[in-house]
């Protein structure tokens, strides 16, 4: 495991009452009674600063797109429009716009440049594609993730970006056409029961679900004050049944990254158990690029399988950027594993 | 032939040639190919991975793989030509992300006209001695020269079609 990742809090005792008049009220209520952050003091090292960190806005952040400007060009025209910007000490092709708004820029209008939050850089460099790779973004628009992962591809193999609501597929159009990605194919359906004619099955799928969105309240404090556990507890159900899918869509020995923009362990780590119940596959670790902790194994009066501590959780005070979980799987299966494959042949070579 | 007409909600691949042609109307990769060479000088040979499809009438779009044809999809690759008009027109996206390497047609903005370019306002230009029609706008960004998109060149006047949810008051750059 790399240097980075925090070690786990211990495992909760029980901060939300499940029986009574009390739970009642949380379950259906708009949470004024409570704020839902207030459940995870128990997983979080340094709550304080985690709360802290949840009430500070987000600095604006830019992506360069080297699909059509490599990093030092894009530097050197925002240094010719006086635009002033600081690296992102984590990821090189990550730079923060101190001075606002991303989108008036050259370089912005040029498509070498797109504004993104820092974590939702995490499952493109999690699922690592490789040029020629058959790829699929189960529920991608507005499109930052997707047009991550087909930079990420030098734009060839074939990226699928899929999401069910048409009204956001105009925004992943529209970032996908001005970034000048062209391996992209966008399609309208349920990330659920997902196929599509000509491609059998994927290298790797990216499943970074629908989700209650604790870790955008930076941006976004609506999250908290509209959440409701009846609403975290009819998305785990999508939540399961897009990952279960996205497993099932890729071929033996290739990846498939579960990510959210959530802390509930019900939308994360629960989600992630129930796949490893029901279908083919492990998880595997993944050496994040910035500060985390692990996944957890306990959450009230559950228990997760022991290898969800390779998952990471992302929490806002660690690396000043928005709440974040993802887990990289691999899917087993009968046919050629490269892992196996590979074994076997460095097998035959040491002998 | 009900079966060979134009189906605006799927893409089709475009015929190879215009013998291979089955709908009315439709262009040819071929004559795709030579439309980007007589136009902006980009050899066939950048679009060697590109296959081209058609949604709608006349909307082409380029994409960086093969599938099979037909395919039910919103999008597919980027959009770079529209056609079934008399003078075809190459789109904003289509100029940036084929045209930054063209030899002909190219109008080099000054950085003030390049602003107003962007903002989406047509200005008089009366140096350009080429061909009336659409140019490739561009300007020199990070010392190379970068189009920004498409102008339509007539009568002195060099008309800009950057869409409008794409217009920007950007800064003037230091000559």
């Amino acid at each position: 495991m790399d240097g980075k990742t925090r070690e786990a809090a211990p495992p909760s005792p029980d901060t939300t009452p499940r029986n009574g008049s009390e739970t009642d009220k949380r379950r259906g209520t708009p949470a004024s009674i409570m704020n839902p952050l207030d459940r995870y003091e128990p997983l979080v090292d340094d709550y304080e600063a985690f709360r802290e960190a949840c009430n500070r806005p987000l600095p604006s952040v830019v992506r360069v797109n080297s699909i059509k400007a490599d990093p030092e060009r894009v530097r050197t025209a925002l240094d010719e429009e006086g635009v002033t910007y600081e690296p992102v000490d984590w990821h090189d092709r990550l730079l923060k716009l101190p001075e606002g708004s991303p989108g008036t820029n050259w370089a912005y209008v040029h498509g070498w440049l797109h504004g993104q939050e820092e974590v939702s850089a995490l499952p493109a460099l999690a699922l690592d594609p490789d040029p020629g790779d058959r790829v699929l973004d189960s529920c991608a628009a507005p499109g930052s993730k997707t047009c991550h992962l087909a930079d990420l591809m030098d734009d060839t193999g074939v990226l699928v970006g899929n999401d069910n609501n048409l009204g956001r597929i105009s925004a992943l159009r529209h970032n996908a056409e001005r970034l000048g990605v062209s391996n992209l194919v966008v399609t309208n359906r349920d990330a659920r029961t997902f196929a599509l004619d000509g491609v059998d099955e994927f290298d790797g799928v990216v499943a970074d679900v629908p989700c209650s969105c604790e870790g955008t309240c930076r941006k976004n404090p609506d999250a908290l004050e509209t959440w409701t556990m009846n609403h975290v507890e009819g998305l785990v159900g999508v939540q399961k049944g897009i990952l279960r899918r996205a497993i099932q869509l890729t071929r033996p020995g290739g990846e498939v990254v579960y990510s959210t923009c959530t802390f509930a362990p019900e939308e994360n780590e629960r989600v992630v158990d129930h796949a490893l119940e029901v279908e083919d596959c492990e998880l595997v670790e993944w050496d994040a690029p910035l500060e985390t902790t692990e996944g957890i194994t306990e959450w009230q009066d559950e228990e997760f399988d022991d290898s969800l501590t390779k998952a990471h959780r992302v929490y806002p005070h660690f690396n000043d950027t928005g709440g974040f979980f993802v887990a990289k799987l691999r899917v087993v299966g009968d046919s050629e594993d490269e892992t196996t494959a590979d074994a076997a042949a460095d097998e035959e070579v040491s002998a | 032939m009900a079966d060979h007409e134009n189906d605006g909600q799927r893409f089709d691949r475009l015929p190879a040639t215009p013998a291979e042609r089955e709908i009315s109307g439709r262009a040819s990769r071929e004559e795709v190919l030579e439309w980007w060479e007589d136009r902006f000088g980009v050899p066939p040979e950048r679009f060697e991975e590109v296959t081209f499809w058609e949604k709608g009438a006349g909307k082409l779009w380029a994409f960086s793989a093969d599938l099979p044809s037909p395919i039910d999809a919103e999008g597919l690759g980027i959009t770079f030509l529209r056609t079934r008009q008399e003078h075809w027109k190459p789109t904003t996206s289509g100029v940036q992300r084929f045209a930054a390497d063209a030899t002909k047609n190219v109008i080099e903005l000054s950085p003030g006209e390049a602003s107003a370019f962007a903002a989406g306002h047509d200005q008089e230009i009366d140096r350009w001695e080429g061909d009336w029609g659409y140019l490739a706008a561009a300007h020199e960004l990070a010392g190379e020269l970068a189009p920004i998109g498409v102008g339509l060149y007539v009568y002195g006047e060099l008309r800009s079609t950057v869409p409008k949810g794409n217009q920007e008051e950007l800064a003037v750059l230091d000559e």
